[in-house]
This record gives C-alpha cells, structure tokens and sequence, in this order.
C-alpha cells in the first residue's frame, strides 16, 4: 500500500481557457464548446479524436451528458465528477490517470461552471434534504474564523492583520490586472480594501473571491508522445487530493489556524514529486484564494512559510509577482472569480503560461527556469475540506 | 392532606426571553397612546412552542430523575397555546422531544381559548397520573398600538404537579374553585393579527361577578377565611378585571402580587403559570397564596406553601436581565412590518424521514460519546473521529451542558430573519465541540472563551414546517463571560 504518483507519466499537450466573467450571454455549453476547442486547435484535433473526456461541474449539469451533448461526441466516455471547489482539478486528476493506466491514448479535462444564472450573489448549493441541523453560515463567515483565531495563536494585532489580508488582496489584484482573462483587472491599494465595511467577521467584499463564468480545458497524453503534440508539454509530476473527515467541526483541538487536509495533500505532492524545498524549488504557485486569509495559511500549510510567520513573508513582498515566490501570478480566484469546475483548470492553464513562457511580458515571472509550478485548489471549509496539490514540470526527470 | 397522600407542585418555573420592549417606543413611533413601562418581547427565533420549553427545562432542573432517566415519572404532558405553530399537527410532541421526556408520556395539545391554560392545570391536579407537567407559551401580538400590542407580552411557563412519593412538593394543593358562564367579551379570527373585544366595562364587571363568585367557593372548599390566605395573583386579560376582589382581600389583609403588567404584559396562556411560579418563589413556607385565573369564566386554586426550596432562575431575575429592543425590529420579528432580506436563497425545508432519525439529536440534543477515547460527537456518529472505534458509543445528553466560545463570526451576507448571523464555534464542557448560531446576544458582546449555554429555537420556517434546532446563548446574569 502507498501513495506512489504518476510522475513524468502523462503530460499536458495543450490547454485553453475562457475569460472569467459574468456572461450573460454565454450558456454552459457555449462556454464549455469555447475552452474546449481552444484547447483542441492548436493540435489540429477535433472532438471526435478525444478517447475520454472529464467534466468538472459542481452545479452546472448532471452526468457526462453536459459535456457530450453540446459537443456532439460519439460513442466516448463522459464522465463528470465534483468534489466541492476542488471539481476542475479532480476532473484533471481523473484524466490523467486514465490515461497514466494506459486505457486511453488522448483524454480530456474539461470545467465549466455557469454561477450567474441563479439571481443571488455568491455560490450556491443545491439543497441536499436534512434534518435540519445544519448550519446555514456562507462561506465567507466560515474563512473569516480563521482571521481572529490566527492573530490570537501569534499575538499579532488584528489591525496589523487587516493589513496583511488587505496586502494579500492587493497583490493579486495588481497581477489581475495584467491578465486579460481575469474578470477584475483594476489595481487597489491597501488603504482602500481597508477601509470597506466588513461583511463577514473582518473581511470585506474585497477579501472574498470574485462571481463569474467560466470554463477551461487541458489535453492529457502520455509523456512519451507528448512531443508529438507540441515542443513544449508539461509533465505531471505529482497529483494529491485529500478529502477531510470534517473532524475539525468535532474536535476541540483544531484551532482554525490551519487546514490539515493541505498539509497532506502538500506532503504527498512534495514526496511525489522529490520536492524538499518548495519554497526554493518552485518557480511559482496557483493557491485557491477564495478568501485572503486562506491564501495566509497555506503559504504555511504548503510549507512556503514558516508556521507563524505567512503574515511577515506577505507583508515582505515574498510572494509578490516579483518576490521569491510568486503566488496567483494571474490574479487568483479574487481577479478571476470562482466559476467552481473551472477553477482547478484556469490555475494550471497559468501555469501552462509561465512555464512555457507564454504570460504576457508584463506578469512574466523571473523564476521560470525552475521549471516546476505547483496549483493548490480547496473545497469546503475549515475543519471539513477537500484539498488537491498539483505538481507539473517543463522537463522529464 | 399531608404525607404520603400529598400533591401538589413539584416544579414551577416561567421564562421571560431576553428581549424586551420600552412601550414609550411605540407611543414615540405612532404618536398616539399612552406608553408606561415595558413588555417582554420573543426573540425572532422564539415561538410559543420553544417558549414553553425553556420554561419546562427550569422547571425540570431542579427535578431529580426529570425523565432523562429510564424511569421517567412524568406520565402525561399538556402545552397550552393560543398561537399554536400548526393546526392539523399536535406541537406537544415537538415540546416533549425537545425535553428528552419518555415515550411513555402523553402528550395533549390545549388551545387556542385563553383559559385552556388554567382548565389544564386544574386537570393536573386531579390527574391520577403520579407527575403531570403543565407547559403553556404564547407570543402575544396584536395590531400596531393596540391594547394587545402594548399590554401583551411574551412568555413561557411550566408548572409540575405530582405526588410527594414521587418528589418533593414545593406548594401542596389545598383546594380549587370554577366557574363558568358564557359572554363575549374578546374573540379572534383564526389567521388574523387583530384581537376584537366588546366594551371593556362589560367584561370587568362579569369576570369581577367570576372572580368573587369561584374565590367563595375555593375558600369554603379549602376550609379557611380569605384572610388566611397570605397572597393572591390574578391573571387576566382585562387588566381591571378582578380588581374588586382584590380590593375586597386587599382590606382583608390579603397581599396583592404584582401582575407584571408594567415588567412584562400579560402573557396569554403563560400567564397564570408565570403568576404562580412566582407566587411559589416569593411565598414563605407554610404560606397560603392563590392563583385566580380569568379567561371565559374564573379558576381559583389554592396552595400552601411548603419548605422545600425553589432552584433556579426566578421571574424576578430574568425580568431583571431583559435587554431592550427597538419596535422597528420588534414589528419585523412578529412579521408585522416587512424587511429587506439578504439576497440569498431562503433555508430548504428539512426533510421529515431525517428528522425522525435524527430525532435525539435534533430535539433532545443528544450526542454521543465514544466508549474507547471518551471523544464526544456532535452530531452522533457511528465512527469515530479519534482512534475510528466502529458503533461503540454511548448517548451523550448535552443540552445542559455548558461552552465556550473558541472562535466566532459575523455573517452579514447569510440568510437570517434578523441579520446579522452571529455564529461561534464552541467547545463544551467535559468535551465536545459544535460550531453554531448564537442567539439573545449582540454582536459586540461576543469575545473569544465567552461561556454560552443551549436554548431551543425555531432556527426557520419553509413550506409551513417549523424547523426546530439548538443555538448558543450567553449565559444569562454572567454577561457572557466565564
């Protein structure tokens, strides 16, 4: 028994993605018909040469039918899955090793997520029938928890954290508004997001990820035929999902300053992939920022900080665009919005940009020749999450 | 009677809910009316039902062997309401639920007339059944300024009556008295807010005929003088109503116990429950005191105070600790004036084969208990979450039981009737943690190992079904903190 990877076993040979917005006049199919054959033209492939396909949608359809039917495939495998947030990566995670098992030659990950069709802001699930027990908290209020029981396990003043937070949402800010993609491209500074009314706990509009529409799509090869495909693959180096037992909500040990089920996950990806040194290793990272002090604790939870010490590494630049670790160098959830299956896939398609080059001059990283990313991506809350790390690589070995 | 043929009360309590409202604000806001003192005012997630249990769980707390044990000795319970939460559905069984009582306890619902609360306490009385609890709640509204509105209050009260084999009688039952006789005075039409009444004076004058009519009867069947009597309570919707019989016991030497017309209002079906838990609190032993009841006719009982000592919070303490509300959000709690809500999807309804299910938990607030690790779960789990010991657990009763608060929100975008939601993880005594709604507190009272306790609430409504879970309070008269 043991958790082994498929590392340098399959590759991703080209990946499309759709500008996050709200589209109102886009439907599911036509935003999931766009990034898939973005993805499929630069190989000169048509939907019909696609072995399998993955849809990741937490709410936008049933079954593999949504995918299949807009597109027309015949006589292939559909399958959509959903795991909370975390749905585009897990739609990723299947493809891959579909194709790593040897069953397919080409497979395909597809996530689309239509959010603005339901006429309330903010995410909503499908009402599961309970007893009634259930807390009816959004999941701003749940992530703001960690805010005040952060500051109280440091001793740091919670204004000094409003500004922390404020920084972390300012940064990425700044990166989304150099991405065309990104559905908020206007830089805003610290002072301004810390003068918003709070909305949930200490948080304002402004450190809660975006609303939008979206969709993107990778194509998945094995790694020796990837330069069959493109000059510059990417090659999975590691794949990790850890889904909570939601002992957190149970236990009174958990103290809300960290999510167990990244650290897993990273410990996995890390051992996957014969990373030692993240924080060194890594030429860049996408972290699923769907609330700023979210991103905070992973910087630790994924071992780029200290425990204790994200705050400082934030405030110091560290993880800046230019820092020496640059994180959500394409805005992050809180430029793109969260267009739930999609996610996963939009933080690879940045990786796809950097590691081949390919990102725009303006938000280019300087740490590219590391050659590996890593996309973090989360769903739930803290206590009861599914985390997913991703390792991919420019070279083999 | 005495000794082992005694009965009597073994168990009184009332619960006034935190909130309550100046009556000079409504006279201030409709400018009209005369507005003096103030009235006790449900929370939004409070109902006659969930107020009815909060008196219950006082009154049961001071009761060795409530019925939380496998001998339960309450054998029959009635709810009186005159706002009951459905027709069709009975409510007692949701109250009874909520008081982790036996199966083998029945249940009568009581109601809507106003006197159903004293018919059932006088049935109590002459039950054959060894412990009988008495539970009425009502959430008395009315239209904007009237006498309903300003007069009304809200409350819930419980009154255990048994046999002294069973527990120890805090007031023994010396005798009572009833009279009938059918008037109109006041009437309301099922669904509407408006209470219509005939001339006031024509009321007052037939119940103070009642009242002096049943108090005759009551004293000659106690077999003493109404001079005997150390203190009398009269609970009536009239507030004149009665008051020459208390004038007339008045000169008699008589004391004459405060209605809480200016504290509280008069509160429905509560009220002559509330009266007499609070003439037990206040009475010395060997007292006589008496309750007259006036509702569609006049209830007289007499009781004798005994010895034994009350537990618990007092009218008088929780009167004291109300916190005031403003009548704008008073108006959008009863519904009487509509607020902009969040926009956010309203709470599903919940699901009756789960709830059913879940029922201990849900109602009873039972969780369970790991045998191996003692680890507690809230809710019950068949696996543990440490060590994953497989169906080895015991049921873990923690409505009584206190927390602290570990770490707490405010949610200003979630849907709530009453924003903000104000939400708290809280770790419990003796262990355990839940995170879950605070209620009958304020934003900025909350802090970080503030100690709560549970209370039973209507946490939403959809579909026409009452969705009755457990939130945290500050505990009251510690301001919360520990």
């Amino acid at each position: 028994m043991g958790s082994h990877g498929i590392a340098d076993r399959v590759a991703i040979v080209s990946m499309g993605c759709t500008a996050f917005r709200e589209h109102w006049d886009r439907s599911t199919d036509d935003l999931a018909i766009d990034a898939t054959l973005e993805a499929l033209a630069p190989l000169d492939l048509r939907p019909a040469d696609v072995d399998a396909w993955w849809l990741g949608t937490a709410q936008s359809g049933m079954s593999g039918i949504t995918l299949a039917a807009p597109l027309k495939l015949e006589g292939v495998p559909v399958t959509r899955v959903e795991n909370y947030c975390a749905t585009g990566s897990e739609a990723l995670r299947q493809a891959c090793y579909a194709v790593a098992s040897g069953a397919y030659d080409v497979a395909a990950a597809v996530g689309v997520e239509k959010v603005k069709d339901s006429g309330y802001q903010g995410l909503n699930a499908f009402p599961i029938p309970t007893d009634g027990t259930q807390r009816s908290l959004t999941a701003a209020a749940m992530f703001s928890l960690v805010a005040p029981a952060y500051a109280e396990r440091y001793g740091i003043d919670p204004a000094e954290l409003r500004r922390t937070l404020a920084r972390i949402a300012s940064k990425n800010h700044a990166n989304g508004a150099r991405n065309p993609r990104a559905q908020f491209r206007r830089e805003i500074d610290v002072d301004a997001i810390c003068a918003m009314p709070e909305v949930a706990g200490m948080l304002s509009v402004f450190d809660c990820a975006g609303v939008a529409d979206g969709a993107a799509a990778a194509v998945v090869v094995r790694a020796e035929d990837a330069h069959r495909y493109t000059d510059r693959p990417i090659f999975v180096k590691a794949l990790s999902t850890v889904a909570g037992n939601g002992a957190g909500l149970l236990d009174p040990d958990y103290d809300y300053t960290h999510f167990p089920e990244c650290e897993w996950a990273a410990a996995d990806a890390y051992a996957q992939a014969g990373v030692t040194d993240p924080r060194r290793q890594l030429a860049m990272a996408e972290v699923h920022d769907c609330f700023t002090p979210t991103e905070l604790v992973l910087m630790e939870d994924l071992g780029f900080s200290e425990r204790g010490e994200a705050w400082r590494d934030c405030e110091a630049g560290v993880f800046d665009l230019t820092g020496e670790l640059p994180v959500n160098t394409d805005g992050g959830l809180k430029s793109f919005g969260h267009p739930v299956g999609a996610s996963g896939l939009r933080m690879l398609f940045e990786c796809w940009l950097q590691l081949r080059g390919e990102a725009p001059e303006d938000r280019r990283i300087a740490t590219a020749d590391r050659g590996l990313a890593l996309t973090h991506n989360l769903g739930g809350y803290p206590g009861e999450m599914v985390s997913f790390v991703g390792i991919w690589g420019s070279e083999l070995g | 009677m005495s000794g082992e043929s005694m009965r009597g009360i073994v168990g009184a309590s009332a619960y006034v809910p935190h909130w309550s409202l100046d009556r000079s604000e409504i006279t201030a806001v409709l400018g009209s009316g005369r507005g003096r003192g103030r009235r006790s005012v449900a929370s939004f997630d409070e109902d006659p039902l969930t107020l009815a249990v909060a008196a219950g769980r006082l009154a049961l707390s001071g009761l060795d062997g409530s019925g939380r044990s496998g001998v339960n000795p309450i054998r029959s319970l009635t709810f009186a309401t005159t706002a009951p939460v459905y027709l069709e559905k009975s409510s007692a069984p949701i109250v009874h639920a909520a008081l982790a009582l036996s199966d083998s306890t029945a249940t009568i619902d009581v109601g809507p007339g106003l006197r159903s609360a004293a018919a059932s306490l006088r049935g109590a009385f002459h039950s054959t059944d060894p412990v009988v609890a008495v539970l009425a709640g009502d959430v008395r509204i009315g239209l904007a300024g009237s006498t309903d509105e300003l007069g009304g209050g809200d409350a819930g009260s419980a009154i255990i009556v048994g046999d002294a084999t069973v527990a120890p009688v805090l007031a023994e039952y010396v005798a009572s008295a009833s009279v009938t006789q059918e008037f109109l005075d006041r009437w309301r039409v099922p669904g509407e807010v408006r209470v219509r009444a005939w001339e006031e004076r024509f009321g007052q004058l037939r119940y103070d005929e009642l009242a002096t009519s049943a108090w005759e009867r009551a004293i000659v069947s106690a077999g003493v003088d109404s001079a005997d009597v150390a203190r009398v309570a009269v609970s009536s919707p009239n507030q004149r109503a009665g008051q020459a019989l208390t004038k007339q016991l008045a000169a008699a030497g008589v004391s004459v116990a405060d209605r809480r017309d200016d504290t509280v209002g008069f509160t429905g079906a509560a009220h002559p429950g509330l009266l007499l838990a609070e003439l037990i609190e206040q009475a010395e032993p060997g007292e006589l005191v008496a309750l007259v009841a006036l509702a569609d006719g006049a209830d007289v009982t007499i009781l004798r105070r005994t010895d034994v000592p009350c537990t618990g919070a007092t009218v008088a303490d929780q009167v004291e600790a109300t916190m005031p509300v403003s009548y704008g959000r008073y108006l959008t709690w009863r519904g009487l004036l509509a607020a902009q809500p969040p926009n956010r999807p309203e709470p599903a309804r919940m699901s009756a084969t789960a709830a059913e299910r879940r029922a201990e938990w849900k109602y009873g607030f039972v969780g369970s208990r790991d045998r191996t690790t003692g680890a507690v779960h809230l809710p019950p789990a068949r696996v543990s979450f440490r060590g994953g010991a497989v169906d080895d657990m015991d049921a873990e009763p923690m409505a009584g039981r206190r927390a602290n608060v570990a770490t707490y929100t405010v949610d200003s975008l979630a849907y709530s009737p009453s924003p903000p939601v104000i939400f708290a993880v809280c770790d419990f005594e003796g262990g355990g943690r839940l995170p879950v709604e605070l209620t009958d507190v304020s934003a900025s009272e909350v802090s970080i190992g503030m100690e709560v306790e549970m209370t039973f609430r209507r946490v939403s409504t959809a579909d026409g079904i009452a969705n009755y879970f457990w939130k945290a309070r500050p505990v009251p008269g510690t301001g919360g903190v520990s």
